[in-house]
């Protein structure tokens, strides 16, 4: 994916000594949102060692903003959900996302997060889908998925931020649009 | 006596507290739940809860056929799946009775040692992050990103592989790979002595894990740990020696002992079997026999009726596949025996006595993969 230079959304105009800035504060704060995101170190199983792979050297998600991994829910703003869900870490799940202050977003990794993936047939433990706990607003395909895919998600979600969605637009879109949508989405953003 | 839902209780009539620890703490190596009693900063009991992560995969393996249920293993203990999964083929050829072509012995043997560097690459900068340090961390993944480079151009994947089936490995080497396995022991040699030289003579590192969680060999064998948390304790129990499997036999390697049984013997011995792994990657990698990489088997197996048990050395210690048979295309019963459960069952005992923040400590220098211990 070609990574775009990061434009301030707004324009200087210079005036003698100084300049004055014009810009919408929605945007702003969106743009300033976008580019902080910082994620819940929450991670279950196999999906979470690609989530340090992801923060590790070679991937180095801190070139987007990502780096700063909480361990509380009260200062993160992404819960990555790195992992299979059973029904008895649901509870917590869901506990963890109420405790998380708004703006919150959530990434479901993987293909157990996502649909209960390997684990969907035959088991009575795992819960079929993170979706059936908390909402989810960008699902990453792959058992484990691989690190790009996973910074690949989490610039997806920057974009919907930046575009000013709300949770339900993000949603709806997801569902509607698919791949098309985002696509478009990201020649204009 | 105490309420899971609230996080720190004291208890009645005693200067007591229980504190709970997890399941969502970075601590805990993924969703371990650890109830603490505590006195002060001496911790009284550790009571850990499991299930956060249950997936129920002996139960789904009933379910799936010889060839299939060797997947689900990968996930179990992701840092060494290739050896799980190594376990599960040699248990079903014992059933087959088929004979291993030797070029497929010598890439499995190739492929475990590189999992058990690139597990312990891992553990490594785990702990030391358990301990304080975060450079560790970044260094140990720029080792392991190499070895996972190998392994997707072999393997076609990074983390799950399933490469082993029974009769062999699924693919060829690939071209590349000698080469880049060579490229890798070269590089990783030097290494080696910059992880010593960082972490292992850091004063501050040696004071945080000399002397604390003292585990006795008696201990060891009788709570049933294995693995380098035994071997730290001086008990010989590594099963490429006891019980040689593949080509084990034929190589020159040295079984890692150390008899201090505290946190730092334990970081010795797995630091100590780099170093070993190393050495059989060299004896093998030169001369790789050519041939099959893999037994003509049927295509739907069925293992004769009986009860076939297969133990192998892991990471972590001592990985058991135990398959009962009914003759039919899918087992009717597994029982995965996963080195990380007995291991954690000895923390309670050697957490005994200690200050609460040695704990991660000790923790860490257990390796645990709490996925392999739920299952």
């Amino acid at each position: 994916m070609e990574v775009k230079p990061n434009k301030f959304p707004g324009t200087v105009h210079p005036t003698p000594g100084g300049g004055i800035l014009i810009s919408k504060m929605d945007e702003v704060i969106n743009w300033a949102r976008s580019n902080s995101l910082w994620p819940l170190v929450f991670g279950t199983s196999c999906c979470a060692i690609e989530m340090m792979s992801a923060a590790s050297a070679k991937y180095d998600w801190s070139r987007f903003g990502f780096e700063v991994a909480r361990a509380t829910p009260r200062q993160s703003d992404v819960i990555i959900i790195a992992g299979t869900i059973v029904n008895k870490m649901a509870p917590v799940l869901k506990r963890l996302y109420d405790q998380m202050a708004d703006p919150k977003y959530v990434i479901a990794m993987g293909a157990c997060a996502t649909s209960g993936g390997p684990f969907f047939y035959n088991t009575y433990s795992v819960v079929k889908g993170a979706d059936h706990v908390i909402p989810v607003d960008v699902y990453v395909a792959g058992c484990p998925p691989r690190p790009e895919a996973l910074i690949h998600a989490l610039m997806t979600l920057q974009q919907k931020i930046k575009q000013g969605m709300t949770r339900e637009q993000i949603q709806s879109d997801m569902k509607t649009a698919g791949n098309a949508g985002l696509e478009q989405m990201m020649k204009q953003g | 006596m105490y309420r899971e839902t609230e996080v720190i209780q004291t208890i009645p009539g005693t200067d007591e507290m229980v504190l709970n620890i997890g399941p969502q703490h970075p601590a805990t190596h993924g969703v371990l739940h650890l109830v603490i009693t505590l006195n002060g900063e001496i911790i009284k009991k550790v009571e850990p809860h499991l299930g956060y992560i249950h997936r129920s995969i002996e139960k789904m393996c009933e379910s799936l056929s010889y060839r299939q249920f060797i997947y689900s293993t990968s996930r179990m203990d992701y840092l060494s799946s290739h050896i799980n999964n190594h376990a599960c083929a040699l248990c079903v050829e014992q059933g087959l009775e088929v004979e291993i072509p030797r070029r497929a012995q010598y890439i499995r043997v190739i492929m475990d040692e590189l999992t058990r560097i690139a597990s312990h690459c891992l553990w490594w900068g785990a702990m030391a992050m358990d301990v304080g340090a975060l450079t560790p961390f970044f260094l140990a993944f720029r080792e392991r990103e190499m070895i996972n480079d190998i392994m997707e151009e072999t393997c076609g994947a990074r983390l799950t592989m399933n490469y082993m089936v029974p009769g062999g490995v699924m693919f060829d080497l690939h071209p590349n790979f000698v080469g880049r396995v060579k490229h890798f022991i070269a590089h990783f040699k030097s290494k080696i002595d910059e992880y010593d030289e960082l972490v292992t003579g850091n004063i501050i590192f040696q004071n945080r894990l000399k002397n604390i969680g003292v585990l006795r060999p008696e201990d060891a064998i009788s709570y049933g740990c294995s693995g380098p948390t035994a071997r730290a304790s001086g008990v010989s129990c590594d099963l490429r020696k006891h019980m040689p499997y593949e080509i084990y036999p034929e190589l020159q390697f040295e079984e890692v002992l150390d008899n201090g049984g505290d946190s730092f013997a334990r970081y010795l011995v797995r630091l100590t079997e780099l170093r070993q792994s190393m050495h059989i990657l060299e004896q093998l990698i030169d001369d790789i026999p050519e041939g099959d990489f893999q037994a003509k088997t049927k295509a739907v197996l069925k293992l004769p009726k009986g009860e076939y048990y297969q133990p192998i050395e892991t990471a972590r210690g001592e990985f058991g596949v135990y398959i009962v048979s009914d003759g039919s295309t899918t087992p009717y019963r597994i029982k995965f025996r996963s080195p990380g459960f007995s291991n954690l069952s000895v923390l309670d005992h050697i957490s005994r006595g200690q200050k609460i923040g040695d704990l991660v400590a000790i923790m860490g220098s257990l390796d645990l993969v709490i996925p392999d211990i739920d299952r």
